[in-house]
């Protein structure tokens, strides 16, 4: 009796330990986040107490991002800039992940480990000989100019996650194709394409928000106001006063530009995760 | 039998389409990655100036002795790594402990994954203004809640202090990539057979004997890769501290170094110099971490 009752006991305490190991968890992940919200829905002078929760809310700061600053303008630039260079990326790799995944040919490994050592790059390496590129196309301030230099960062991301699912689907599709002589430009747009829809999507969403929060080149490539995209908006926002940033907008501008990546995640977390872990488990 | 010929034909026409579907691909990285760098190697023995880069000239090493001889270099190395170090292992730690509450079977997992995938996708500009706002020496949500705690007596200038910026910059950046940390690990964690565990529930073997005896041997592999991942990505860090302590020389790390003196200071040689340095630093390390793990990624996929 008294044993069973000490058992249970113990196992109550581990499932107390346990909640509350979740629930730290939890509070560390999402209070930042949280913060962030209720300081963008502080006005002026409330801004500088640490209340929980905002004693009146205030829409201020979100009014004084679009009306007094051309952040609806960034938030374009990086919507122009992320769809673009994810719909070359995906077009371009489509094709190259077909002939990494499906084709055995000599020099692939070499190509493949070529293409992972790519996406390790660290980008700094390459700034002032993109800098020199894209004066010499004209492109700098542009957004052709961003787009092409965020084909280094997406490419061989997308090229390795494809390839790691074209690796996966069985090889008897092809063979029939084969068979009945169809060319492999059919093979892939009338058999993989299709099959590989769900893990396209997932690709371009992930390459969609290394694009969105790409900062370094953006930072170094684009010069006017008009021309930023979110993230360098974000980080040279200033206020009226030289000598303090202007935390509320910084914070409002902050959740807006959060708020649909987290929507984009809570709806398709499943396929986010197995493109992730595609990624570098399974690379 | 007589389908040889035919195949070995068309095994070589694939071969040969195999290429030409590569060529877009190869043709862009060729022009945006391999080009700019080589470029950026050229220019690390030039006296480029980021005005005119057409007037400059050969310069030999100088740029790379100077580098070598300048302490703020040296600083940025050091601060580089040790950053690296404290923020990767925090990461897996962390990222081990959070994977084994998510494999854990009980009610409200999906939320729980939802709420450790936030911060993976606040982008890195976001989280560092909003760890700076959390962090700010008077108005701070962090330290008044360490002064209400009373565990400080005064409040601290976190991303002002030379010895509290860095741990403010780990803090931050643990935040920001501990969950991509802990899919990947959870995603290993869900390979292990079942069957063990069971038979160890059965011996009435402790918890924490299982984890190490069986559980972190058999997911090594796979944090092995997630380690250098995530060491490799450190190692190229920028924005978390360009944003969180600016261009101040006691948290500079080797990108922000590099960018100053290419940007800020127009010095594109020298600049590429010390990028070309962040480069080979970064290819060394690849190098060796390979080695000592053992692990090759191609391999891994087969």
């Amino acid at each position: 009796m008294a044993t069973s009752r000490k058992f249970s006991l113990s196992k109550l305490c581990m499932s107390a330990m346990f909640y509350l190991v979740v629930a730290a968890i939890v509070l560390y992940t999402v209070f930042p986040f949280y913060w962030a919200v209720v300081s963008s829905l502080k006005s002026d002078s409330a801004l500088f107490t640490t209340d929980l929760w905002p004693k009146r809310v205030s829409l201020n700061n979100y009014r004084s991002i679009f009306l007094e600053q051309p952040f609806g303008h960034n938030i374009l630039n990086s919507v122009i800039v992320a769809v673009v260079t994810v719909s070359i990326g995906l077009f371009v790799s489509v094709t190259a992940s077909y002939a990494l995944g499906r084709i055995e040919f000599r020099g692939r490994t070499t190509l493949l480990m070529f293409i992972l050592s790519a996406s390790m790059f660290p980008q700094v390496a390459v700034l002032s000989g993109m800098f020199e590129l894209i004066h010499a196309l004209g492109l700098y301030n542009r957004h052709f100019g961003l787009i092409l230099s965020y084909m280094i960062i997406v490419l061989p991301f997308t090229v390795w996650v494809l390839t790691t699912f074209m690796r996966a689907l069985p090889k008897e599709l092809e063979e029939a194709a084969i068979m009945d002589g169809a060319t492999p430009w059919v093979i892939i747009t009338r058999i993989f394409l299709p099959l590989l829809t769900p893990v396209l999507f997932t690709t371009g969403i992930l390459a969609f928000i290394a694009a969105w929060n790409e900062f370094l080149f953006a930072l170094t490539f684009t010069l006017t106001d008009n021309m930023r995209t979110v993230p360098v908006a974000i980080a040279l926002m200033t206020g009226n006063s030289q000598f303090e940033l202007p935390w509320g907008n910084i914070m409002a501008a902050s959740v807006v530009v959060t708020l649909p990546l987290i929507g984009l995640v809570l709806m398709f977390q499943k396929y986010i995760i197995s493109g992730l872990t595609a990624g570098a488990v399974k690379g | 039998m007589e389908n040889k010929p035919p195949l070995s034909t068309l095994a070589k026409q694939q071969v040969v389409s195999a290429w030409i579907f590569l060529i877009p691909m190869l043709l862009v990285l060729a022009s945006v990655a391999a080009w700019p760098l080589l470029r950026t190697i050229y220019f690390s023995f030039t006296d480029a100036n980021l005005d005119d880069l057409t007037s400059a000239h050969w310069v030999g090493l100088t740029n790379f002795i100077y580098l070598l001889s300048d302490p703020d270099w040296w600083h940025a190395v050091w601060n580089t790594l040790v950053f690296t170090f404290l923020s990767v292992s925090i990461e897996t730690v962390l990222g081990l402990l959070i994977a084994l509450t998510l494999n854990a079977h009980m009610p409200g997992r999906g939320l729980l994954r939802t709420a450790v995938m936030i911060p993976w996708a606040v982008p890195t500009i976001v989280s560092a203004q909003m760890w700076g706002w959390m962090f700010h020496d008077l108005y701070g949500v962090v330290n008044d809640i360490l002064l209400k705690l009373h565990l400080i007596h005064e409040a601290k200038a976190w991303t002002a202090d030379p010895h509290l910026a860095l741990i403010a910059i780990v803090i931050a950046d643990v935040w920001k990539t501990t969950p991509f940390m802990s899919l990947l690990i959870l995603a290993s964690l869900q390979l292990l057979p079942q069957e063990c565990y069971e038979s160890a529930k059965v011996d009435g073997i402790h918890p924490l004997k299982v984890f190490f005896r069986v559980t972190l041997p058999l997911i090594k592999p796979g944090l092995m890769i997630a380690v250098i991942f995530r060491c490799l990505d450190a190692m190229r860090i920028f924005d978390l501290i360009y944003i969180l302590s600016s261009n101040s020389r006691d948290t500079m790390s080797m990108s922000v170094y590099a960018r100053q003196q290419l940007v800020d200071f127009q010095d594109v040689g020298y600049g590429s110099a010390a990028s070309t340095m962040l480069f080979l630093t970064i290819a060394l390390f690849t190098v060796i971490l390979m080695t000592v793990c053992r692990v090759t990624p191609g391999k891994e996929a087969a």
